[in-house]
């Protein structure tokens, strides 16, 4: 049997560099897709409160980018659970969370949470559209010549309404309410779904990196700004889209009366940027100062800890965490919307660095806190698997995270045709 | 049948199936177990005696079927050099499976320390293994419930329940987890349960030739072995996690994390 198994490589061997003394049973356990995990709940949570804003607060200046984080929400949603189940060492049996759910452990509420979130965007969405479904179902039905496309269709469309067809005021009165009521109390639900995230992590009290309380409001912060920055930049690649779509008249739009102006494009594209961008600075500056907060309290508390942990905050990882992610992932883009003129062009690109910001945060945080050994006298260095050449490699490397972030944009491609991301011309302000 | 006869009848027979299913209830050996106070299963370190030899990795890697070439393992044993102009230098090679046969210190990254035998202020060797902690954090993290604390002390992993989520190995202050190369689930010291069951000592215990390694049944004040920890200086790892380590070291040094 020996034989057999020569050259065995265990988990975690064929990423990580161990420096110094380590425990021989330590490895980076927690790579990429455990990066990835935060990162995308992160983005659906953020990008539903954003929908909420308007939804709640009654924020009518984001009426559009409201709608349109919201279907984006949703097609970002199964994307949260796929890292996870990406990184299991046993995916199949990834079910049993769900049949023995044993309530200590932090991970185990995470499918009911999940679930629970998922029930209040899909039937936030439901009310939101159920309108459109039902004059869709009209207009199809109303078609003389029905393609087969149109039929598909109308099949579909007519499921969604799930035969509720009555349009008059007061039943849509009553959809406003719903709508309403399930965004606030998607609200707490959303900081709930990834302050837990949070909690993983910050309850890990063999960790010194991660253990501490703030830890889930640290998250939750900078999971708001993400998805504030993610809805911005795919709002404005699509309104960009749209634009041009609209200078050339091409494809249905030609003949359609009801397509948009690009003025009208222009306009909405304006006002929604500026006022999101906005809020996008609020959380910035709450994500920053708590986690600014916890660095200073741990520097000037100095328990144990401290001297391997300013070892890797200070030194090795020095250039991720103070260069790429505050350097590049807050102050630049920080001071790109603060200067005065502010363009979209300019919030645009600011939002792409607080992304990758965020996402250099994660890193730091799951990469970071594996860097040294529980022994306090040695390092773990982690090499991200960029060629595949097994299946491991593949989930826990390049591939398997790029696969991550391309599905919510596939899902959304999918979601766009069913439910309109965008309002149409006379519901614009 | 009248009606009356047969229901006093059905009675009888359900009460005369309740007696043998509740009798079975009392006799159930695991209940009985579960119930036994007296079992406690703890372990005790001399660091004075061991050597670093490295048998009780071979044996328990023998024993457990743990691959000799996986680079992890259930039990491993440290080496601290501590120079007279105060350098710390700590190894564990192969968690000292082949012995330590070198006087050289392994830096991790193919590199390696001489040391000047004459310089050394102490040295010793610390043999490591799962505490089997009384209040464990790796059971408290496990999102099903795949591992557990049993009723006479030793912590398990159920291999066919676990996920391999990982939060467990993440979770244990002392490194005692790993993914096990071949069932792909966490994995760890068991204490030998299967040999405790059969009235056995575990595969180090067994394996070391210096003493060095001693189990004991805790509840037991008559044990010589529980005496030691009862009546003398004994320490424990990371005290400050509030783990309650079942495994007692005689002679921690402060340095030995
Ligand atoms: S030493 Fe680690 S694995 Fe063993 S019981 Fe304690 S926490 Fe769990
Ligand atoms: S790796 Fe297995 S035993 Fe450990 S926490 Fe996850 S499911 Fe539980």
């Amino acid at each position: 049997m020996i034989e057999q198994v020569a050259g065995m490589v265990v988990h975690g061997q064929a990423w990580t560099v161990k420096e110094l003394f380590v425990l021989p049973n330590e490895y980076i356990y927690w790579s990429i897709q455990i990066v990835m995990y935060p990162y995308m709940t992160g983005l659906v949570a953020g990008a539903f409160v954003l929908s909420s804003l308007y939804h709640v607060f009654g924020v009518t200046k984001l009426k559009e980018i409201a709608r349109f984080s919201l279907v984006f929400s949703f097609a970002l949603l199964p994307v949260a659970m796929m890292p996870l189940m990406l990184h299991l060492q046993q995916p199949f049996r990834g079910i049993n969370v769900l049949m023995t759910p044993h309530f200590t452990s932090a991970i185990s509420a995470f499918g009911i949470v999940f679930l629970t979130y998922a029930f209040i965007v899909a039937g936030e969405i439901w009310f939101v559209y159920r309108k459109h479904f039902v004059e869709m179902t009209n207009e199809l039905q109303a078609k003389p010549d029905r393609t087969g496309m149109d039929s598909f269709y109308l099949l579909i469309y007519k499921c969604l309404t799930l035969g509720a067809m009555n349009l008059d005021e007061e039943s849509l009165q009553k959809d406003h309410k719903a709508v309403k009521f399930l965004a606030s109390i998607g609200i707490p639900v959303a900081c709930f779904l990834h302050g837990y995230a949070g909690f993983i992590f910050g309850s890990v009290k063999a960790n010194a990196l991660w253990m501490t309380p703030l830890m889930p409001v640290i998250f939750i912060c900078s999971a708001v700004v993400s998805g504030i920055a993610l809805c911005i930049l795919c709002y404005v690649l699509a309104q960009e889209a749209r634009k041009f779509l609209a200078k050339r008249k091409m494809a249905r739009w030609a003949n359609d009366p009801q397509a948009p102006t690009i003025e009208a494009l222009h306009g909405a594209e304006q006002s929604e940027v500026a006022m999101t961008a906005n809020y996008l600075l609020y959380f910035m500056i709450a994500a920053a100062t708590l986690e600014i907060l916890d660095m200073i309290f741990r520097g000037y508390t100095q328990v144990k800890s401290w001297d391997i942990l300013r070892e890797v905050i200070l030194e090795r990882d020095f250039t991720k965490i103070f260069i790429l992610q505050y350097g590049l992932g807050n102050v630049l883009p920080f001071i790109l919307m603060m200067l005065p003129g502010r363009t979209v062009r300019r919030t645009t690109i600011a939002t792409v660095l607080v992304l990758f910001g965020v996402f250099m945060m994660r890193w730091n945080v799951v990469i970071g806190g594996q860097a040294f050994s529980l022994s306090f006298a040695g390092f773990m260095d982690y090499h991200l698997p960029i060629i595949p050449h097994d299946m491991e490699t593949f989930k826990e490397g390049l591939f398997g995270a790029l696969t991550v972030i391309a599905t919510p944009f596939v899902l959304f491609w999918f979601l766009a045709k069913v439910v309109p991301p965008f309002l149409k011309g006379d519901e614009l302000h | 049948m009248k009606r009356r006869d047969f229901v006093k009848n059905s009675v009888v027979v359900i009460a005369g199936a309740s007696v043998p299913l509740a009798a079975l209830d009392i006799v159930d050996p695991n209940e009985v177990l579960a119930a036994n106070e007296d079992i406690h299963w703890a372990f005790l370190l001399d660091t004075h005696k061991c050597v670093g030899c490295g048998f009780c990795v071979k044996a328990c890697k023998t024993e457990n079927d743990i691959p000799f070439e996986a680079k992890v393992t259930r039990t491993w044993v440290e080496r601290y050099v501590f120079t007279k102009d105060d350098r710390r230098y700590i190894d564990s090679p192969d968690g000292a499976l082949y012995g330590y046969t070198e006087s050289r210190i392994a830096l991790g990254k193919g590199e390696y320390q001489e040391i000047d035998p004459d310089n050394v202020g102490k040295a010793f060797f610390v043999p490591k293994l799962c505490n089997h902690c009384e209040t464990p954090p790796c059971t408290q993290v496990c999102p099903v419930g795949a591992t557990f604390k049993t009723d006479t002390g030793p912590v398990l992993v159920d291999k066919t329940w676990c996920i391999g989520c990982g939060y467990c190995i993440m979770a244990c202050p002392y490194g005692a987890r790993y993914f096990n190369p071949i069932d792909k689930v966490a994995d760890k010291c068991t204490f030998c349960y299967h040999r405790l069951a059969k009235g056995l000592e575990t595969a180090c215990v067994n394996a070391c030739p210096f003493g060095a390694r001693k189990m004991c049944n805790i509840r037991d004040i008559n044990d010589p072995v529980t005496k030691i920890i009862l009546n003398q200086r004994v320490g424990v790892l990371k005290d400050e996690f509030g783990t309650r380590p079942q495994a007692f070291y005689i002679g921690l040094a402060q340095e030995v994390r």
